[in-house]
């Protein structure tokens, strides 16, 4: 899919969740949304692209995506 | 015309606990306090002759037929407005009663053609019928005099000519011709007593106020507006006055052209989330006319231009019935069997499955399926394709109120039912037009409105209950789109700053943890309504009136529509609207509430049976372990527990060439989709495309496989509107293209090799039942039995659950969350400096598939750009005038429509017609949580320009070669 697509839904998710005063609950909250609503192949495609760098994704996005659960799940 | 079934009481139920006895013709009845006499007559098997009443409409009192005696009382009493009283002894029958009431007869009839044997009324007249009942049996005074029933009159003796003649005739000043210019009815003058249950039934039920008694005393005749035709009055042909008169003078013209009806049958609408019962009156299998159903419990009775007039759609020429197939989208169709189709379908999905991997085919289901059909496809999709890949409407709907309300409240759903609004002080409608969007709500609500109850109107635009008749919004917050999140966070802000916060329910009721963060949060300063002004647009003068209003004015009750979701913060605004309701402690029990008004007839029922993709029946995750093990024990096949794809994740996944089949049953999704260029692209990069539908739609266009849908008329099961309402949809008629809708999808999932052998809907729902806690206790018998359910129906309430939350939340402690205010990345510049946003309008509905086959277009014929007088100034614009509406994601031309409801700088248009193109212009933004599209918000620039858009001409070619291509689809016969 298009990254610059899963950048701009992943930046929105954390947007929402930065008003959040507790980091650690933020982070979970971006996390934890993803993971319930992105098909395991988006999951994917988005922690490889911060592995290679990440370039646009929120901070939090970033923290959020770095402790993504990517093993399991949906084949491409 | 009232049913043909229906047995009318004469004057409305009372609702008093309070029972009072009476004896009626020696006959000893108990009846509730505030019955009428007529009423209570009625209940005891004892019918009063009466004209002018029906149980519709408050009694009048003014037809004189139902007049009785009663025992200590002088004169004759009309019954019709004589409440019992206790004790009471009343005779409905005595010579002088009978004397009386063929005199008034004699006089009526004297004034009324005597056309019986031909008039379409003829058999359910009620007129003719009180002729009978009282025995008439002559007229006294002629027709020669003063009439309304003939077009000339003999001439008087100085306008005759000369020589006179005793056959010369001139014209009648009181003679009106038959007006025939509603598509839909006629109205006969002629045949009109005056007993103004037209005129009432406009004003009462519908609200609308169209119609009036023009004149006084022997020339009093009904008028439309100032006495327009029908078609150009303020009429909203709601059929209200045509279901109420008891002659022909209001007819159907189904009725007119047929006859009389030989049996009835209660089935529920297919149009809006209203979800109104209906009685389709049939001759066979054909439909005579639709009548909106007394006993409806979302409706009581009444129904709008859609529902009750507009399904001649079930029946136009352009219903495809007959499976059809091609290889590529450019080849011509070519008809097949259903064998060869099925087959197809599932050797191109298990081809595409070996070539691509398992992922790479989905399906969508549509919230205009019944709750059997989109349970089936969700399970075909999960059980016999092996993932999760499937996805509804309604995601471009309403998905963020699944989300929003089951963050904080813990169920996907609306609080309350309908008639909730009628303990409803105060009415906060955000984001909705009920009186288009869902009509007949909308007149239960401006009924309650009328009745005293206080109203929030929060629209960019003037929507019509802004003021209408006997109308007038105590607070109209004229926001800019977008801002929904600001204004909400500041109305909290008063709330909470003011001390207007229900104290005791929040402590009660809320995570107090969750409260604090959220009360320390729109305490904040910069969600002061004086802070937020120059965000929303709003004086903050109005806002704090607002927030007084709704907080302290008593039962307040959120009613909200796509205007709320459908942004980049839909699910925050949902989540907001819950805050306030949690806040104030307007949240569980009647007259309160957080109301979703749904769009579509089965969008509640298509969400709740798991048609999303992270969700099984029932708004269970698919990663909950004990719940996938009971599908997967139930369905007999392991099931996937992360989530498939979304629709737009589906076009995204075509467009990189992983995604390649999709089965597709109700949904246009090249015509209701944000950019549709983008739409588009991704449907041709498919291989197998498959449409099941009632017509070659838009999505069919790009189509591989056409499957014959049927029409709601054509198959059981059943919907679920906005108030969690399950009501049966009935089979009236045989399936036009051999199969009903959940038996395509059957057969498909055998061919796939996934058995599924259920021989009726009502297993289905069996099915369902056993599976989803929610409707442990729904069946078709008791939905045969109750008429409707409202979820949850179960072990602890086997009846319904009318309104949630009651004594806590669903999911416990109700749950305030933060709600940012984030401007949506669609901003105007100079480039686009106007915002668009997009709506409905009464006579049209959804992608107009429907509708724009029947008769409705001629109040919408074409999708306009409504424009603000200032805007199209600046512009050179006049109404009328051509204009090219361009956004960063394409470009479409319409004609304008200059208009004051709209506010400077915002621009609308509706989207029910293909060409127009509104979707070209919309953008892949969404919401954050649910990627929902901001359908609402794009920026654009309005120029005048004289010809279509590249994108329209694209169309029109387009549209053209797929129309030759059905024209020249090649037959098993041909081959021959």
């Amino acid at each position: 899919m298009k990254i610059e697509r899963l950048v701009t839904m992943a930046n929105d998710i954390a947007t929402f969740f930065a008003v959040e005063p507790d980091h650690a609950t933020a982070v979970h909250g971006v996390r934890d949304h993803i993971t319930r609503f992105w098909d395991p192949a988006m999951r994917r495609q988005i922690r490889t692209y911060l592995d290679e760098g990440g370039e646009g994704l929120h901070p939090l996005a970033r923290e959020a995506v770095a402790g993504l659960e990517v093993s399991a799940g949906n084949p491409a | 015309m009232l049913s043909i079934v229906e047995i009318d009481a004469g004057t409305p139920k009372a609702t008093s606990t309070t029972m009072v006895a009476l004896e009626i013709d020696g006959r000893r009845i108990q009846v509730p306090e505030g019955t009428s006499v007529m009423r209570a007559a009625s209940q005891a098997g004892i019918g009063i002759p009466k004209l002018c009443a029906t149980e519709m409409l408050q009694a009048f009192g003014s037809c004189r037929l139902c007049l009785v005696e009663i025992e200590g009382r002088r004169g004759y009493p009309a019954s019709c407005t004589t409440p019992v009283s206790e004790g009471m002894k009343v005779s409905t029958q005595t010579p002088r009663l009978a004397e009386i009431r063929r005199g008034v007869m004699e006089l009526y009839i004297s004034d009324h053609p005597l056309d019986c044997l031909t008039c379409p009324a003829n058999g359910h007249c009620e007129l003719q019928d009180m002729a009978g009942v009282v025995g008439l049996r002559g007229v006294r005074y002629g027709y020669e005099g003063a009439n309304h029933v003939f077009a000339s009159v003999p001439a008087r003796e100085d306008q005759k000519a000369s020589p006179p003649s005793h056959t010369d005739r001139q014209a009648n000043p009181l003679f009106a011709a038959k007006d025939e210019s509603n598509p839909y009815f006629t109205f006969d003058p002629s045949k009109c007593i005056a007993c103004s249950r037209c005129v009432r039934a406009c004003g009462e039920v519908q609200g609308t106020f169209a119609l009036t008694i023009q004149g006084r005393g022997f020339e009093s005749k009904v008028a439309a507006s100032q006495g327009d035709r029908f078609l150009d009055s303020e009429c909203v042909s709601c059929g209200a006055c045509v279901q109420a008169c008891p002659t022909a003078t209001l007819s159907e013209k189904s009725l007119i052209e047929k006859g009389q009806a030989e049996h009835s049958v209660v089935t529920t609408c297919a149009y809006c989330g209203v979800g109104c019962s209906f009685r389709a009156e049939m001759k066979g299998q054909e439909i005579v006319r639709m009548v909106p159903n007394k006993e409806g419990h979302a409706n009581h009775g009444h129904s709008c231009v859609k529902g009750r007039f507009a399904i001649g759609y079930a029946s136009h020429p352009d219903r495809i019935t007959t499976p059809m197939v091609r290889a590529r989208t450019s080849d011509p169709w070519r008809v097949v069997s259903w064998e060869e189709a099925i087959a197809h379908v599932a050797s191109e999905f298990k081809r595409i499955q070996a070539t691509y991997g398992r992922h790479a085919v989905g399906g969508i289901t549509s919230s205009r399926c019944t709750n059997e059909e989109t349970y089936l496809v969700q399970k075909l999709v999960r059980a016999g394709f092996g993932n999760n890949n499937v996805d509804t409407c309604a995601r471009v709907c309403h998905s963020p109120t699944g989300y929003g309300l089951k963050t904080t409240l813990g169920e996907s759903a609306g609080t309350q039912d309908f008639d909730s609004i009628e303990l409803t002080d105060v009415v906060m409608v955000i984001g909705a037009n009920p009186t288009d969007a869902h009509p007949v709500f909308g007149s239960q609500m401006k009924r309650r409105l009328r009745a005293g109850a206080r109203l929030i109107v929060i629209d960019p635009r003037r929507i019509d209950l802004v003021r209408s008749p006997h109308i007038k919004a105590d607070y109209h917050l004229k926001l800019r789109p977008g801002t929904n999140v600001a204004l909400l966070d500041s109305l909290a802000h008063v709330i909470v700053t003011e001390g207007l916060v229900d104290e005791d329910f929040v402590a009660q009721r809320c995570e107090p943890e969750a409260f604090a963060r959220w009360r320390a949060f729109v305490s904040q300063e910069k969600y002061s309504p004086e802070a937020m002004e120059a965000t929303t647009g709003v004086p903050a003068a109005l806002v704090r009136g607002a927030a007084r209003l709704y907080a302290a004015g008593g039962n307040a009750a959120i009613y909200y529509g796509l205007g709320v979701t459908e942004h980049a913060q839909g699910s925050t605004s949902v989540m907001a609207i819950a805050n306030l309701a949690m806040a104030t402690g307007n949240i569980g029990r009647e007259g309160v509430g957080v109301n979703p008004l749904r769009g579509q007839n089965n969008v509640q029922g298509s969400c709740d049976m798991g048609s999303f993709p992270h969700e099984f029946p029932g708004y269970r995750h698919v990663s909950d372990d004990t719940v996938r093990h009971l599908f997967e024990q139930a369905w007999g096949v392991p099931l996937l527990g992360e989530p498939g794809l979304r629709i737009p994740n589906m076009f995204e996944a075509a467009l990189d060439g992983s995604f390649k089949g999709l089965y597709i049953e109700g949904e246009d999704i090249a015509q209701s989709d944000p950019d549709t260029q983008h739409v588009t692209a991704a449907l041709s990069a498919m291989e197998c495309i498959v449409v099941q539908d009632l017509f070659l739609n838009e999505s069919a266009k790009f189509a591989h496989v056409f499957l014959p849908g049927s029409s709601f008329l054509e198959k059981d099961g059943t919907f679920t509107n906005a108030e969690r309402r399950i009501s049966r949809v009935r089979k009236v008629m045989e399936p036009k293209g051999g199969h009903a809708d959940w038996e395509i999808t059957q057969l498909l999932a055998q061919a796939m090799g996934y058995p599924m052998h259920y021989a009726h809907p009502s297993e289905i729902m069996d099915e369902i039942a056993r599976l989803t806690p929610t409707f442990h206790g729904v069946s078709f018998d008791k939905l045969d039995r109750l008429g409707s359910i409202q979820w949850p129906c179960n072990e602890e309430h086997p009846l319904g659950t009318p309104v949630m939350h009651v004594d806590e939340f669903v999911r416990g402690k109700g749950r305030f969350m933060l709600t940012e205010y984030v401007p949506t990345a669609e901003r105007v510049s100079t480039e686009y400096p106007l915002i668009l946003t997009t709506g409905r309008i009464l006579s049209q509905y959804n992608v107009g598939a429907q509708t724009r086959r029947t008769d409705n277009v001629l109040w919408h014929g074409e999708d306009r750009l409504e424009i603000h007088p200032h805007d199209a100034e600046e512009r050179g614009l006049a109404d009328g005038d051509w204009v090219g509406i361009v956004s960063r994601a394409g470009e479409t031309v319409l004609r304008a429509r200059i208009s004051e409801r709209m506010q400077p700088g915002v621009v609308y248009t509706t989207f029910h017609f293909p060409g127009s193109g509104a979707n070209v212009i919309t953008t892949e933004n969404s919401d954050w949580a649910t990627n929902c599209p901001e359908y609402k918000v794009t920026a654009v620039q309005v120029t005048r320009v004289t010809q279509p858009s590249e994108w329209q001409k694209r169309y029109r070619a387009f549209t053209e070669t797929q129309e030759a291509l059905l024209e020249r689809s090649v037959k098993p016969l041909d081959h021959a």
